[in-house]
């Protein structure tokens, strides 16, 4: 099927580790694309929530990484790669509540243990790789239900 | 209700949005911690918090919340404020603590995004 292959954009975005000041343009922006794409107002939000979220974890942990969103007709796909500690147990980070963050993360509202929860219930597919002391890749689908 | 009702009924100071206070307005969250806000709170509502940094801003532009409600007399930061101006999302504060600025506006007609959450992983 042509059609729903169809590649309406792909754009790459770098996020800097540690900046809490920038911390959400790239997901903003990521947004703020969909919406003048015409993607249904559903996914767009979905797609916000989890690109915001995994851009925090980013700027919280890790000292750099790169989002990708790939957008197709229905499908949003949104691909984060970082540079940071990596994690040791995938289980333990999956579970709400479980967290490493420090105060500044804290004084953001953030680091409770909810972001990876948030980035998963709110994909359709959900994939997380990682590696102590090279970084993590999170792979996010969305798709028109 | 309209936000200018809002205002009124907090005793409000409307630090940005003075031109969109005709915004109407039927749900709320309130919370501090933002991966709450972004778990449960619902497009079109109202955002009660105690917190002022950007990020709340950034919170409130990820899920199109209509308006922030800074509780407690908080006074959001230069760059809150500028970032609020540049994502055309108003700010009120009121010095009414977050249960009675949830307790006002509810005895008004406003309700939550949701009552409960529906189980235990706390997934809306």
């Amino acid at each position: 099927m042509a059609e729903t292959n169809q590649n309406l954009y792909s754009g790459t975005f770098n996020i800097e580790g540690g900046n809490f000041n920038s911390a959400g343009i790239v997901s903003t922006g990521i947004k703020s694309t969909l919406k003048k794409l015409g993607i249904p107002s559903d996914l767009v939000r979905k797609a916000a929530i989890v690109s915001y979220e995994a851009e925090i974890n980013v700027v919280s942990y890790a000292k750099k990484g790169v989002m990708t969103l790939t957008v197709h007709p229905g499908v949003v796909c949104i691909e984060v790669t970082d540079e940071g500690p990596g994690i040791p147990n995938i289980d333990l980070a999956m579970q709400e509540g479980y967290s490493t963050a420090d105060q500044r993360i804290r004084e953001m509202g953030f680091g409770a243990g909810m972001g990876l929860c948030n980035i998963r219930n709110y994909s359709d597919a959900f994939q997380i790789e990682s590696e102590v002391g090279k970084g993590t890749r999170l792979k996010m689908t969305i798709t028109t239900p | 209700m309209k936000l200018s009702d809002v205002k009124e009924i907090l005793d409000a100071e409307v630090i940005v949005g003075e031109d969109n206070l005709d915004l109407d307005v039927k749900t709320a969250f309130g919370a501090d911690l933002m991966s709450d806000v972004l778990a449960f709170a619902k497009a079109g509502s109202l955002l009660l918090t105690g917190l002022t940094n950007t990020q709340v801003i950034r919170t409130a532009n990820v899920l199109d919340i209509a308006a922030i409600i800074l509780v407690r007399g908080k006074k959001p930061s230069t760059e809150t404020i500028a970032l609020a101006r540049e994502l055309k999302i108003p700010i009120l504060t009121t010095k009414y603590i977050l249960f009675e600025t949830a307790g006002r506006l509810y005895t008004k007609g406003i309700v939550g995004c949701l009552q409960k959450v529906d189980n235990t992983s706390g997934r809306n």
